[in-house]
């Protein structure tokens, strides 16, 4: 069959040589983790311990009363050393900061919760929401709030994203090719979750190897269909995917689940597996450390609270004086500016650039190319919102739509002349966010 | 960690694209017909593009020296510009022509408007316009091919009917090789399409205002030129319609940057080339017409805004 795609975007090179063949390993034992009491879009948790208490594994934490939000479980038994303020990949956050007594100790609540077949949606809803599961592809949305969709937004498809269009990471590779069942059976999870019987799973053709291993895997699945996708930065966006899958358009400023789709990444249709067939929350993840600026670039099992700076050791410490390091990957990923920060459960990558790659181009002025207007996925006209947003017409720029900025990094990565769009579109967007808030 | 490491706005890696590898790449496409322009028309031809080269070059550089930016002529961007103005002046034309001309592009047309990028009609064709209604005559003066330098007309000077003794049209094959009066280097359709396939295989343009601009030309003259073919054709190979709409129309600051804006860009060109071609007491066309709509490219660029994935209609 034909590779599905989206209308724009671009082909930023794909660095994936390094760890693309490398199997996951399991980290070493943290000695102490510090665990951010938000991982996730919306409410943060309030701790549920304090200094002095002992924890085990898969022991919660942190929980508040929102439906939006995801509780958070320790990933080691031993002992709360404090509860306060540091700083985490999304700022200082309240984390729970527990020394290990490294013998592992299981939580009394980490049993098996079951079968599918016996589990009711609710249930499987349930197991989701207690397990602390959010979208492992970056964003950390809870999953159990995707998979709740109101009773007027009729869901019939779900699409799990293995695109990984991210260049440098291969942590959703190496899952697809090393636990296939277990992202089958977090898929099926989540349709029988949501009474949907129609699932695609979407893989960028440059990992022939993955998608034919899940096809492999989904052969005996009626209603799942693995589809390749063109290699295409942003081909794992979530409304270009949904577009290359189901030709559907999810309106402007609407969800997913208007044109009556869910997606998830494979990694945590993975980790609803684990919660499921072991009870075991989400409190480890896959991790692709790589770049230029690590010796030994490594796909590692990483604890949930693990310092980067321990993690980047375990990878043979830095090539030199390391330029940058990014949680996630090269195109949408967060600039870290310490490494004494701790994994988080929507850390997919550590990216580290060496000084030379950290160099920031200098602008030159818009040559009014228009390269930006014909790759952007979102078919905005970046050059024009970047340049309302610098002369401060936040208004102007809404009215070019600003607000549909998906964020990709296209515009920015295309433009010869290394200007700051996507940057610039940012200012705008959170101008405009907070002025509506104000007006409301 | 000691030091506090570089935390920027994401992407965090860029494309190797840049504005001197672009302009870089149009010098290489026009470099064919620059050759052909030497060929057919020798020394006279070398004389105008040097010059007009070498002024834009150094304009460039003095009115950033004085303006106190950057020097960029680095950029190729003003080698650029000397050179299409080079290709749209006859080779039989004095040294100072083709300096003024270089000097009007890049003070005024260039950098009085805020320089690269903001210059709203295309540079070399705005100081074409102006030499032409400047000096007339010598901006006229065409010569036939070869080192005599014997005067001519120009092709479709002839399909307008002007008179030249012992003087017939040209054959097609000539009119497509360059091997007849002209500007410097208009003449040779063949060898400016190449250097258009080399742009858009360099992803520098996308195929949307030549092609849409040519083929409005080609389809009025053939409907308004009598239903006839070969007229259509010819007019399609004659005069500046190639350069123009390969390289001219093709200017990125003065050209809209919206898919259906440069459609309609496009066809505003072909339609206003056809008419003056057809109906104008003045044998070309292409120069005013590119000129004519850049004006018009910031209105049509505003009401082009494409629609927005996802928008509701």
């Amino acid at each position: 069959m034909g590779l599905l795609s989206f209308r724009g975007g671009v082909h930023p090179p794909h660095f994936k040589e390094p760890t693309e063949r490398v199997k996951i390993e399991k980290a070493n034992e943290p000695k102490v983790v510090t665990i951010p009491l938000s991982q996730h879009i919306g409410a943060p948790c309030k701790p549920l311990v304090k200094k002095g208490d002992k924890v085990k594994v898969g022991q919660k934490i942190g929980e508040t009363d929102s439906f939006v939000s995801a509780p958070v479980h320790s990933s080691v038994s031993g002992e709360v050393k404090e509860v306060k303020e540091k700083l985490t990949p999304s700022g200082e956050v309240l984390c729970v900061v527990i020394e290990s007594d490294g013998l592992n100790e299981l939580h009394e609540s980490v049993v098996p919760k079951g079968d599918i077949e016996n589990l009711s949606p609710d249930e499987i809803k349930n197991i989701i929401k207690e397990a602390g599961i959010v979208g492992m592809g970056g964003a950390g949305f809870p999953t159990h709030v995707k998979l709740s969709p109101p009773p007027e937004n009729k869901v019939d498809t779900i699409i799990l994203n293995g695109a990984e269009c991210e260049p440098y990471l291969t942590a959703d590779h190496r899952l697809m090719l090393e636990n296939p069942g277990d992202i089958i059976y977090g898929l099926k999870a989540m349709m029988k979750a949501t009474g949907v019987d129609k699932a695609y799973i979407g893989i960028e053709d440059n990992k022939p190897d993955a998608i034919k291993i899940m096809s492999e895997a989904a052969k005996d699945e009626q209603n799942i269909e693995v589809v390749g996708l063109k290699t295409k930065y942003p081909q794992g966006a979530e409304k270009q995917l949904i577009y290359a899958c189901t030709r559907r358009e999810v309106p402007s400023g609407g969800l997913p689940m208007a044109v009556g789709v869910i997606v998830n990444n494979v990694g945590t249709a993975a980790a609803i597996a684990n919660a499921i067939k072991t009870g075991m929350p989400l409190i480890e993840r896959i991790c692709t450390i790589t770049g230029k600026g690590v010796k030994e670039p490594k796909n590692l099992l990483i604890k949930v609270g693990t310092s980067f700076k321990e993690i980047i050791e375990q990878c043979g410490g830095y090539n030199g004086k390391p330029g940058k390091i990014i949680m996630g990957g090269p195109m949408m990923g967060l600039a870290q500016y310490s490494d004494e920060i701790p994994a988080v459960k929507t850390t997919s990558g550590i990216l580290i650039f060496t000084p030379e790659e950290a160099r920031l181009p200098k602008p030159k002025p818009c040559i009014k190319c228009g390269k930006c207007v014909e790759i952007c996925p979102a078919f905005l006209q970046p050059l024009y919102i970047s340049a309302y947003s610098l002369n401060n017409m936040h208004e102007t720029a809404e009215k070019y739509n600003a607000l549909d900025c998906i964020e990709c990094g296209s515009c920015s990565f295309i433009c010869p002349s290394k200007r700051p769009l996507l940057q610039s579109i940012r200012v705008s967007k959170r101008e405009i966010l907070a002025k509506k808030r104000k007006t409301k | 960690m000691e030091t506090r490491l570089i935390a920027s706005s994401s992407p965090h890696i860029r494309s190797d694209e840049s504005i001197s590898k672009i302009m870089r790449d149009v010098v290489i496409a026009l470099l064919p017909a620059t050759l052909a322009g030497l060929y057919y028309f020798r020394l006279g031809a070398a004389k105008v593009i040097f010059f007009s080269v070498l002024a834009a070059v150094i304009t460039e550089a003095v009115v950033q020296k004085i303006r106190k930016q950057e020097v960029t002529i680095n950029d190729w961007s003003a080698v650029v510009t000397g050179l299409l103005l080079a290709f749209n002046i006859p080779a039989s034309a004095p040294w100072w022509l083709p300096v003024i001309g270089s000097v009007f592009a890049i003070a005024l047309v260039k950098h009085a408007f805020g320089g690269l990028g903001h210059n709203f009609m295309n540079p070399a064709l705005a100081a074409r316009a102006f030499l032409l209604a400047s000096w007339p005559i010598e901006m006229t003066k065409w010569v036939k091919p070869g080192a005599d330098a014997v005067s001519t007309a120009t092709p479709l000077a002839l399909l307008k009917g002007v008179e030249v003794a012992d003087q017939s049209m040209p054959s097609m094959f000539d009119l497509i090789i360059g091997n007849v009066g002209g500007s410097i280097g208009e003449t040779s359709a063949i060898l400016l399409i190449l250097g258009g396939i080399y742009l858009v295989y360099r992803g520098v343009i996308t195929p949307r205002i030549p092609v849409v601009y040519i083929a409005t030309v080609a389809v009025l003259t053939f409907i308004f030129g009598g239903f006839s073919f070969g007229n259509a054709i010819y007019h399609v190979f004659a005069g500046g319609l190639m350069l123009g709409a390969i390289f001219m129309a093709t200017d990125y600051a003065s050209s809209p940057v919206t898919p259906k804006g440069q459609m309609i860009f496009a066809i505003g060109c072909g339609v206003l080339t056809s008419v003056i071609r057809l109906y104008g007491g003045y044998p070309e066309g292409v120069s005013y017409s590119i000129l004519l709509m850049n004006v018009a490219t910031p209105l049509i660029d505003k009401y082009t805004s494409p629609r927005v994935f996802g928008e509701v209609k």
